[in-house]
């Protein structure tokens, strides 16, 4: 297994969404940087939600669109006091949508070090087969 | 406009010539004003990762979000006032025949320096990683700790 080649890491601001549905608690959003990428047999989703544990994070997958929602509690405790704040804390949230079928009841997801892995298998129909032509 | 009333100015039919200027004048305040506001409400180094230092009466935080980095792959040296946090974020390679659809989240190495207000102790400091969120709690040395001095009335 080789490893991506090492670069200097940027800093980057986290992205905040911008027009979200209507959130009815107060609060950041965040859009959580993913990678998604898929073979023949499944489609996985690598997503860094740094500070949410697995008891809060909720996937939703309805209708073809897949749904991540991980809500973060502040890690500050009580009485300490901003230094220097480079980062913000909140929710993360982002949506899919799908193109292919599913089979949603072999779902795996799995949050290490704050990163979620997902992986969402095609239904059977959905992965291509090869058919062999006979000759005569 | 004091200008047009005093040079006695013609309206051209009702439209001033000056209302466009001024309208345009408007506009680019708003706009450097957008942008100062922007650039100002999080002064950050640019410098990854960043950090969220805070404090207590008896210690300093330094929090860092290194999603997906192992506690191995961390550096972290303190000496006086200062912290060095380096490692390197590794993305292991997958499956050959994927085909990548999306690709947001990198990899690298990175190393910080940052200054705390005050001398710690350096043989106290303790660090955990829990969700990816670094946390360096970094006791406060005995000199550098507030005093309560209580006044005398005589």
């Amino acid at each position: 297994m080789s490893v991506a080649e090492s670069k200097a890491l940027q800093a980057r601001e986290k992205a905040e969404v911008s027009a979200p549905a209507e959130q009815t608690r107060p609060g950041l959003v965040f859009t959580p940087a993913v990678d998604i990428f898929e073979t023949e047999k499944e489609i996985t989703l690598l997503a860094d939600m740094p500070g949410v544990k697995s008891e809060t994070l909720n996937i939703h997958l309805h209708e073809n669109v897949l749904t991540l929602d991980g809500d973060v509690e502040p890690p500050e405790g009580p009485g300490e006091v901003d230094v220097l704040r480079e980062y913000r804390t909140g929710k993360y949230y982002r949506q899919f949508t799908l193109s292919q079928v599913i089979d949603q009841d072999r779902i795996e997801a799995g949050m290490t070090d704050g990163v979620l892995r997902l992986i969402l298998p095609k239904v059977e129909e959905a992965t291509p087969r090869k058919i062999k032509v006979k000759s005569k | 406009m004091l200008f047009q009333r005093m040079t006695d100015w013609p309206t051209w039919g009702g439209l001033r010539p000056f209302e466009e200027l001024e309208r345009m004048r408007r506009q680019m305040e708003r706009l450097t004003e957008g942008l100062t506001r922007g650039l100002w409400r999080e002064p950050i180094s640019g410098v990854f990762p960043l950090l969220n230092v805070t404090e207590d009466k008896e210690n300093f935080y330094v929090r860092a979000e290194l999603p997906g980095v192992k506690a191995e792959d961390l550096e972290l040296s303190v000496t006086g006032d200062s912290l060095t946090l380096s490692g390197e974020r590794k993305i292991a390679a997958e499956d050959e025949n994927a085909r990548y659809h999306r690709r947001e989240r990198e990899a690298g190495k990175f190393s910080r320096i940052v200054t705390l207000p005050a001398q710690v102790e350096p043989a106290k400091v303790e660090a955990s990683c829990a969700d990816g969120v670094l946390t360096v709690v970094l006791p406060k040395a005995e000199a550098s700790k507030p005093k309560t001095i209580s006044v005398k009335s005589s």
